[in-house]
This record gives structure tokens, C-alpha cells and sequence, in this order.
């Protein structure tokens, strides 16, 4: 697992390179809350195209994400979502909760 | 058996015919660096039954998170402790008629699982937790918590291609 942060339009993107489950998403969830609450970053992008696998503690370390992006009134995009990852957030009922993109392109564009 | 809680699509008949063959058997430790190499494996499991890509993705998820279960609730997040994985090729009957498919037998020494509050939580309040139960529920066809001898049982079924009903026929 892998976490990389560039600059992007706004705010910053999280690259995220591997599978976000038990043993990784506690990195996931660290480097979200750093981004939203310590940097207070107005837009922050999640990169998944590089996530094969997402299970439900990955699930919630987003979750706490975007509640803590709400409290500050910042924004959280995710984009790049693999057919795997989409379908947890379909299971989870999630998908219309979070702002999802299909790329880059049309996240930072939002 | 106590404390056996059941999905409605629950068997009734079961055979041992020469097809349930045992696939694999797993012995491994609470740590969730493991996880990666039970995904990769269970994968290729599905493989090899022939299960459709969304269905061997199903299977994985479900033993993934019934996994992260034991670790964080029934070891309570302690490493090193055991847990055993048995995955054999299934056949036999359900409501639907006959059907062959995957059984995954999951064992671990951890505290007792009450079935009680083996629920999640409700899908419409929007907070971490409570969701890895309700993927697997989603996910397999049949799912049973058991306790025995001291160890908590969840035997998974994921059926591999429902058998159509004959006609007239009002199933179980």
C-alpha cells in the first residue's frame, strides 16, 4: 500500500496504490483526517484507479473522510473507482453519499 | 448447536457425494498482513469452480470480511492467534432445488459470538462500522455462526448455478 499526495486544482490528490483493507486502511484514514482536519485542504481528491480491493473497515476509514470534510465545509472527491470498489460502495448504499468521478480529469474539473 | 443464526435460503438436504472434494485447508494467524494472501487465494478457488467474476469477487469479499471480523471482534485485535479455513467443492439442496457450489467452514478460539447482536447496522445511517456482516449476508447464499467446543464456527455457501424449479413445483 502505497499513499502519494500532489498537488491538483484547489486542493490536493491522494494517490492510493494498492488493496485498502484491514491492515491498510488505518494509513487511509490517517492520511484523509491529515489532509481535511490538520492542513484543512478546501478539496481533497482520492485517487482509487490503483485500488483493486476496498473492504469495509477501507469503507470506513472514507466515511470518516467525508464526515469530517462536511464539518469543515471542505469537499471530498473520489474518482477512478474499479468495478471492485464500486460495487462495495453499491452494497454499502454509499455511492450517492459520496461526490464520485469516473477520472481525473472530470474530478478536478468539478 | 446454539446460537445458530441462518440465512432464509438455508439448506435442507445436504449430500457428501465423491463432487464435495475439499479444496483447501488453512491454518492461519490473526494478523491482517494474511489477509492479501486468503483473498488471492480464496480467488483462485472460485477460479477453479468456474464461478462467474462477480460471484468469485462475492465469495472473496465474504471471507475477507468474516476474517477482519474474527480478528478485530473475536481476538479483539490480537496477533498471532489461530483460525482455521476449510473451503470444499458443495453439493446438495436448497428451496431452489439441487445446487453445487462453494462451502468455506471458518474456526477460531475467540470470544463467544452472540448471534443476537451479529446484525450490523442499518445501511440508511451514515457512519463508520457495522457493514463487513451485512457484505457477507449480501454476498453468499447461506451463512451460520455457530459455537462448538469452544470455538466459534461461520460456514459460508455460495451456490455456483441455481437449478430452475421444475414447473409446477411450489419448492420448500
Amino acid at each position: 500500500m502505497d499513499i502519494a499526495a500532489r498537488p491538483a486544482a484547489g486542493g490536493t490528490i491522494l494517490d492510493i496504490t494498492g488493496d485498502i483493507d484491514l491492515a491498510h486502511s488505518p494509513a487511509v484514514r490517517k492520511a484523509l483526517l491529515q489532509e481535511i482536519k490538520e492542513k484543512k485542504t478546501p478539496k481533497v481528491y482520492l485517487n482509487l484507479e490503483k485500488v483493486r480491493y476496498i473492504d469495509s473497515s477501507g469503507i470506513a476509514s472514507l466515511v470518516e473522510g467525508l464526515k469530517a470534510s462536511r464539518d469543515l465545509g471542505s469537499r471530498l472527491v473520489l474518482y477512478g473507482l474499479s468495478k471492485s470498489v464500486r460495487e462495495v460502495m453499491e452494497l454499502s448504499r454509499l455511492q450517492k453519499i459520496f461526490e464520485i468521478h469516473d477520472d481525473e480529469a472530470q474530478a478536478t474539473a468539478s | 448447536m446454539r446460537g445458530r443464526v441462518s440465512k432464509s435460503r438455508t439448506t435442507r438436504r445436504e449430500s457428501k457425494q465423491p463432487n464435495d472434494e475439499m479444496l483447501l485447508k488453512l491454518e492461519l494467524r490473526s494478523n491482517p498482513e494474511a489477509l492479501c494472501l486468503v483473498r488471492a487465494t480464496v480467488e483462485r478457488a472460485a477460479e477453479v469452480l468456474h464461478f462467474p467474476e462477480g460471484d468469485a469477487r462475492a465469495i472473496v469479499r465474504s471471507v475477507d470480511e468474516a476474517l477482519a471480523n474474527v480478528m478485530r471482534h473475536a481476538y479483539g485485535g490480537r496477533q498471532g492467534l489461530p483460525i482455521e479455513m476449510r473451503c470444499r467443492r458443495w453439493s446438495g439442496e436448497s428451496i431452489e432445488g439441487k445446487q453445487s457450489g462453494i462451502e468455506i467452514v471458518l474456526q477460531d478460539h475467540g470470544i463467544a459470538v452472540d448471534p443476537a447482536k451479529m446484525k450490523g447496522r442499518p445501511l440508511n445511517e451514515i457512519r463508520p462500522g457495522g457493514l463487513g456482516l451485512h457484505f457477507i449476508r449480501q454476498s453468499m447464499d447461506v451463512v451460520e455462526f455457530s459455537r462448538k467446543n469452544g470455538k466459534n464456527q461461520l460456514r459460508m455457501v455460495k451456490y455456483l448455478t441455481p437449478t430452475p424449479r421444475p414447473a409446477g413445483s411450489e419448492g420448500e
